[in-house]
């Protein structure tokens, strides 16, 4: 057996935990959180081992020691690595915190993550280092920045749990804020799904799927009736989550979710995880940088991407001490910061091009 | 607060009062990253043609709109951004917000800093965030010791305070971290000024080196030599490969330097492990072969007879060698730089740089066709003749360049300086608190009343279970001591 069988066996484990702590979530039967709870330490200790499995494999190959054959290298990886700091981060609030419904918002994102990875069809195959990849520098910087990614996924989370608490009629900007972000995602993931069914056979990489297949099953089909279709059905979720978005409010008043708890889970997360970004993903980097190409900042895409991502976690953090600036603004800026991380994480690869898009095979 | 006159105010108050304010941060943070924006969807420093096409993908106009578009936007500098005027400005500015905001700031914080903790009335100890009660038997002269000890047990080194009420132990820990987020700030400042002595006194150059060749002077952008103060020479560069695949593993120079045409260094450099001397440094950064010189290389093979003669000569292509201790004779007749073998076992050349470089040698003994074929440098069982004897062909030297970046820039140090003051300045804000604690014990019939109070700036549940620690501490102490 591979790793391969391992990370499937885990990404099941992770969607049958979803399943769990959502049912957990509508009749709170202590009984079905222990499973839910269960289930998802399963998975996460076979996560775990598939990640030992592959590190050996790529030890194997590599012929560069073992330093060098961290599981790290390009996309596929550091997606795989991205969900176990979510699934570990989350285990740590569930277990300090003594609360399970988070568990209802986080391992959607885990499972729906490593799903991504399929629908992509991003490549899965270990590939030797090529020359610019191999530092310690690279390593410690990719390492950093995933658990730093994986705590401000949190913070987003958390955030528009707080935003949906802390707002009360349907037509006050903080609601539509939430309502509008939580559509994007859905149907974003939505679409993505149906790309997937439709495109599994032709796409071979992930840009070829992003470029040319990303949506075109819905939005952008050779068919106008299709699109239109999906424009609408679009629109009428987004209406659906605007109309009854109350209904979260009520689910989570149930389970003795305050405000203040969300707001400190979003400072919390926020407070480790820009040091660790500062650290890691833009010190590291900058040294790797300069030890690979000879400058320690060159403006590149990705780069300035992550400037822009600790800019907005500085703005969070500086706009927490301005007057009239406490509460749902500051969870908004902290929903807006995980937009501008998914951008330099994915978007840059994706969509833009640069020093970097070498990283993306 | 309201009785701040806004109109008594000087210009001079404004316009600090603009720059000491976190309004101007945040307003700095999102221009700096909006445009910041711009810049990475615009290739910067490219040909006009590329955003002229890229703009005309973006806008769906037509040629002449995006010329238009992009003349403007030009004009304004967006295709050199990050380094016009304007970015540069904000960028200043930024800076200049950062010390006066500080200097703002910094002598209140200064203040809280060097004040002494004072004993406090119950009153206030009774308020405190974290506060907690208990009651111990004995008298309190008798728990003294025991506080004193759960105090330092949690690290605490308390003073006292006795008056007619009864005893009080007060301690506090930490009060220099109220500065973390100054050297923070601090250290931005030091990291853009790292940056600005690099614009100013480095440089960024390259140079192309032929293997065997000596320069004493790198290239900029247009062409302008900057010289080294010293002469470097590549002796020789090699591409490693990922066995049996043509993936590269290592790109590998081997550089000499002269100082005044004596030799003071010699290192092999890679990608991530460059060479420095006096200052400057040499990064691996490309490759490529020397125009027209196909053919021309130098062949290095050495040769060992069945009986173990060895020797090692240099060739080129058409010369002739002869195995020592022996009579065979090799002639080197054709020479390919990447060679593969089709399926129908013909061999064929198929790239022009020196991926898989490989000679033709046609053997002969006494002036008889003995054998001949293809020796394949990264392949050494293709070196081993059917007589026994093995003609190792080392390398194909001089027809290659090495590529490297070559930069002064006296900045990083202080660049890094920044990077590491940064680092502690934010572990002391987000990890380390100011912690103060007050403990009053006063006397009632027989029990001695334990008053805790105490302040946390931050991560203010982490000191509460310090706290529950310490009368965990109490209680023991007093069952123990029983
Ligand atoms: C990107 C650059 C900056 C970074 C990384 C940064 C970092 C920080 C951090 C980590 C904190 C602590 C926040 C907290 O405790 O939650 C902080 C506080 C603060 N920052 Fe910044 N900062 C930056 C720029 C600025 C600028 C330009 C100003 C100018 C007004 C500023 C003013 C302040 C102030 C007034 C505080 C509060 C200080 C206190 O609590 O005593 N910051 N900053």
């Amino acid at each position: 057996m591979d790793s391969s069988v391992f990370f499937g066996l885990s990404t099941i484990a992770y969607i049958l935990a979803m399943i769990a702590y959502i049912t957990y979530l509508a009749f709170r039967k202590t009984q079905i959180g222990i499973i839910a709870t269960t289930i998802t330490v399963a998975g996460f200790v076979t996560q775990t081992l598939a990640l030992g499995m592959r590190w050996k494999e790529f030890y194997d190959i590599g012929q560069m020691g073992w330093l060098r054959a961290a599981p790290l290298t390009n996309l596929y990886e550091s997606l795989v690595f991205f969900v176990w700091c979510l699934i570990l981060t989350y285990l740590i609030i569930e277990f300090r915190y003594k609360n399970r419904s988070f568990g209802a918002f986080i391992t959607p994102v885990a499972g729906l993550a490593l799903a991504f990875i399929d629908i992509s069809g991003m490549s899965k195959n270990i590939q030797p280092l090529v020359p610019a990849l191999q530092s310690n520098w690279l390593l410690a910087h990719v390492l950093m920045s995933f658990i730093a990614y994986a705590l401000f996924a949190v913070s987003f989370s958390t955030g528009l749990m707080y935003l949906m608490l802390r707002t009360e009629k349907i037509t006050e900007s903080g609601y539509i804020f939430w309502t509008l972000i939580l559509s994007a995602v859905v149907i974003t993931l939505g679409a993505m799904g149906l790309d997937y069914l439709t495109f599994k056979v032709l796409v071979k990489t992930p840009e070829e799927l992003i470029k040319g297949f990303l949506f075109k099953a819905s939005f952008r089909s050779d068919s106008v009736a299709v699109a239109l279709l999906s424009w609408g059905i679009a629109i009428g979720l987004t209406f659906l989550i605007w109309r009854y978005g109350v209904i979260f409010k009520k689910i989570l008043t149930a389970f003795n979710i305050t405000p203040e708890l969300l707001d400190e889970l979003t400072y919390k997360s926020i407070a480790i995880g820009f040091p660790v970004f500062t650290l890691g993903g833009l010190i590291f980097g900058a040294i790797w940088a300069d030890q690979a190409w000879g400058k320690y900042w060159t403006w590149d895409p990705k780069e300035t991407w992550s400037l822009i991502t600790w800019f907005f976690y500085a703005f969070y953090l500086h706009s927490r001490l301005m007057r009239g600036w406490k509460g749902r603004k500051v969870a908004a800026v902290a929903v807006l910061g995980f937009l501008a991380v998914l951008f330099t994480y994915l978007g840059v690869n994706l969509l833009l091009s640069g020093l970097h898009s070498y990283g993306a095979q | 607060m309201l009785l701040e006159n806004k109109e008594n105010k000087t210009l001079v108050d404004k316009i600090w009062d603009f720059f000491a304010s976190v309004k101007l941060a945040i307003i700095i943070f999102s221009a700096i990253s909006l445009t910041s924006v711009i810049g990475t969807i615009l290739e910067q420093n490219a040909e006009p043609e590329k955003n002229i096409k890229l703009l005309m993908k973006l806008f769906g106009v037509s040629q002449q709109t995006a010329i238009s578009i992009f003349d403007i936007l030009d004009s304004m500098h967006f295709m050199d951004m990050y380094h016009s005027w304007w970015f540069v400005t904000l960028l200043l500015l930024f800076g200049a917000n950062l010390i006066i905001c500080s200097i703002d700031r910094l002598p209140r914080i200064l203040k809280i800093v060097n004040e002494k903790i004072r004993p406090l009335p119950s009153e206030h100890i009774e308020k405190m965030s974290i506060k907690k009660e208990i009651s111990l038997k004995g008298k309190a002269s008798g728990v003294r010791e025991s506080v004193l000890d759960a105090m330092k047990g949690i690290g605490f080194k308390p003073a006292e305070h006795a008056d007619e009420k009864g005893l009080q132990f007060y301690a506090e820990k930490g009060n220099f971290t109220r500065l973390g987020v100054y050297l923070t700030h601090l250290s931005i400042l030091v990291i853009l000024a790292g940056a600005i002595i690099g614009i100013f006194f480095g440089f960024n150059a390259f140079l192309n080196l032929p293997e065997g060749a000596t320069s004493s002077v790198a290239y900029q952008d247009r062409g302008t030599e900057v010289p080294l103060g010293f002469d470097i020479r590549c002796d020789n560069f090699e591409v490693d490969y990922y066995d049996r695949t043509d993936m590269p593993k290592a790109y590998r120079s081997w550089l000499t330097v002269f100082k005044d045409g004596k030799e003071v260094m010699k290192k092999s450099i890679v990608v991530n492990d460059p060479l420095k001397y006096e200052g400057i440094t040499f990064y691996q950064s490309s490759y490529g072969m020397v125009p027209n010189s196909e053919g021309s290389g130098i062949i290095i093979l050495k040769m060992v007879s069945k009986d173990g003669k060895s020797e090692q000569i240099n060739a080129k292509v058409g010369e002739s060698f002869t195995i020592p201790g022996t009579a065979v004779q090799g002639k080197i007749t054709d020479f390919s730089p990447a060679l593969s073998i089709d399926e129908s076992g013909k061999s064929f050349t198929y790239g022009e740089m020196m991926t898989n470089p490989a000679i033709y040698i046609e053997f002969t003994e006494a002036a008889n066709k003995k054998f001949s074929g293809w020796l394949l440098k990264r392949y050494p069982q293709t070196w081993n003749l059917p007589d026994g004897n093995r003609v190792e062909f080392l390398d194909y030297w001089g027809v290659e360049y090495t590529g490297m970046q070559v930069r002064r820039d006296p900045g990083v140090f202080f660049v890094y300086l920044g990077c590491i003051i940064m680092s502690v300045g934010l572990y002391i804000t987000f990890f380390m608190s100011h912690k103060r604690i007050w403990i009053n014990i006063t006397e009632d019939k027989n029990t001695a009343k334990v008053l805790i109070g105490a302040t946390a700036n931050k991560n203010r549940a982490a000191f509460e279970r310090k706290v529950e620690k310490l009368i965990g501490l109490l209680n023991t102490a007093k069952k123990g001591g029983k």
